[in-house]
């Protein structure tokens, strides 16, 4: 169990950092996983050199679905938009189990990867931004 | 009482806590003996072979027929086997009512069915034109009578589909009611069944029902066999609908003839194992009798509403006066997949999410909601083992 519900995604999961909106985003998307009801919304503020300056969350969803969503605006802000498709492989190869490098406090997820029901908490947030990510085109995938 | 010793599961699991019984109930050996005995020495396929076997599989499976029918107060020739409610409900949509509805026309649901008797109806909708007429719920999770009884006024409507209990607020609907009011508008009527013949006596021919549709994986039965009981004057007024071999009499390339009664809904081989297995459960279930089972299960629900109600932090959704043994309730602060993810670390199965019936968790707006069910399998230690798993979950997200 601890697997799953580690101190670090329960802490994420009830307390969520950086929730909340951003008023005229660069790019936002909507996520919804109606097998479980989870519901996202990201929002990116990207600078002109191509670098995710904010990112905010609203959403509702388990303590799995939350603390991801958490985890990765922590982890996403303040990097350039052209690592992000780099992360979330890593973060994708870790939740399915296979081999990945380090991700620091991400690995907090790790054990998920022994629940495949619940994997699909945990990448929603991740699809929804790369979603996002995807809509502003080149200009924030590739980081030009 | 205790029936956990007729489970093998336990052998396995001894700590087991199965709560889940209205998605799936576990199963008694004497289900699982009479099958394999029937793999064993008694199987070939049925109504074909004219060698002895195959007889002898031909009476254990027709047998069967017998013994499920009457079991729900039905007559063999009226009850069909089908791969389940959900197979059958999609037969009668399209077999009986496809071809009686035009633009326009209604059909009457509740807000409280499982999706299996939603979407069959929906795309007879999408197919002609007619419209779902939904029957609304009170807080309770109780039926709308009067709402139901002022629907069944328009002269448009073809067809009621009704549940007889409710797989997530547990309440048992005044079916009998239903079932005349839609008999005196001279509206047929199909009653799910799936949550009810495990738990309660139905007999389809005192209630006077059209269609009554039930799976015997949720009567401790085997998964992949279900019965479509058929009142008598409908068989020959619906079309066939899955079409092959074991459903006709005679085939030539410009002229096939149809069987009439069950077999004409039986096209190919039948889930003969299955039908051992389905009779076996309901022998089970009448062995120990409707008197001891209500009882059992009565018992169990009176303690476990009893142990929920002293928690501030939780909140039961459906209180109709009329209930079997399911509990649904959502905790402060914690989603139901948490709550159901902690629980089976401790080896407590609940059921957690929109149980196949979106409208209604909907209706009392939630997301996603926790479901307690309760069976033949369960004993009090269950629900001490729940509540005191549901005091981890708590201390997790303190
Ligand atoms: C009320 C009700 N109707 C229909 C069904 C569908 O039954 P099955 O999946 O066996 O076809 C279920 C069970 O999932 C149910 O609870």
């Amino acid at each position: 169990m601890k697997g799953l519900y580690q101190d670090l995604i329960i802490d994420h999961g009830t307390k969520p950092r950086r929730k909340g909106i951003i008023e005229n985003p660069s790019a936002k998307e909507r996520g919804h996983n109606p097998l479980c009801g989870d519901q996202i919304e990201v929002f990116l503020e990207i600078d002109p050199d191509g670098v995710v300056k904010r990112i905010r969350f609203e959403g509702e969803g388990c303590a799995i679905s939350i603390a991801s969503a958490s985890l990765m605006a922590e982890a996403v802000e303040g990097r350039p938009a052209e690592e992000v498709q780099a992360l979330f492989e890593n973060v994708h190869g870790m939740l399915s189990g296979k081999g990945h490098d380090d991700l620091g406090k991400l690995e907090a997820l790790s054990g998920i990867s022994q629940y495949p029901m619940r994997v699909k908490c945990a990448t929603l947030s991740w699809h929804t931004l790369m979603a996002a990510l995807k809509k502003m085109g080149p200009v924030s995938t590739e980081g030009v | 009482m205790n029936f956990q010793n007729d489970f093998p599961v336990y052998k396995t699991y001894p700590n087991l806590a199965y709560l889940d019984s209205a998605a799936s109930s576990q199963k008694p050996s004497c289900v699982i003996d009479a099958m394999t005995q029937m793999y064993q020495s008694q199987y070939a396929n049925v109504h074909r072979g004219l060698y002895q076997l195959s007889e002898q599989a031909t009476i254990a499976y027709e047998a069967a027929r017998q013994t499920v029918a009457k079991f729900l107060g039905a007559l063999e020739d009226q009850l069909v086997f089908t791969p389940g409610t959900t197979a059958s409900i999609n037969l009668v949509a399209q077999a009986f009512l496809l071809p009686r509805l035009k633009a326009g026309d209604e059909i009457l649901v509740s807000r409280m069915e499982h999706h299996a008797n939603i979407v069959p109806w929906y795309r007879l909708c999408e197919q002609t034109g007619a419209k779902l007429i939904v029957i609304e719920c009170d807080e309770l999770g109780q039926l709308d009578l009067q709402a139901y009884a002022k629907a069944l006024e328009s002269h448009r409507v073809k067809m009621v589909a009704l549940v007889h209990v409710s797989n997530v607020l547990g309440t048992i609907n005044p079916i009998a009611s239903c079932i005349s009011l839609a008999k005196a508008r001279g509206v047929p009527i199909l009653v799910d069944g799936a949550q009810a013949t495990a738990h309660m006596p139905v007999n389809v021919a005192q209630l006077g029902v059209d269609f009554y549709v039930t799976s015997a994986h949720k009567m401790y039965g085997p998964t992949g066999i279900g019965a479509l009981y058929i009142a008598k004057d409908h068989f020959e007024d619906m079309m066939v609908y899955q079409t092959g071999g074991n459903m006709i009499l005679e085939v030539d390339f410009d002229k096939v003839t149809y069987m009439s009664g069950p077999p004409k809904f039986e096209a190919g081989t039948p889930h003969i194992v299955g039908a051992i297995g389905f009779a076996k459960a309901c022998d089970y279930l009448s062995s120990i009798g409707w008197n001891q089972i209500m009882a059992h299960e009565q018992a169990l629900l009176a303690y476990l509403n009893h142990a929920l109600a002293s928690f501030s932090d939780i909140k039961v959704v459906g209180k109709a006066a009329s209930k079997i043994g399911v509990v649904s309730f959502v905790m402060d602060r914690v989603h139901p997949h948490d709550i159901a993810s902690i629980l089976d670390h401790h080896q407590v199965c609940i059921r957690a999410g929109h149980h196949c019936a979106m409208p209604l968790v909907r209706y009392f707006g939630y997301p996603a909601l926790s479901r307690i069910s309760l069976g033949l399998n369960n004993v009090q230690k269950d629900i001490d083992q729940l509540i005191t798993a549901l005091d981890q979950v708590r201390k997790i997200f303190a």
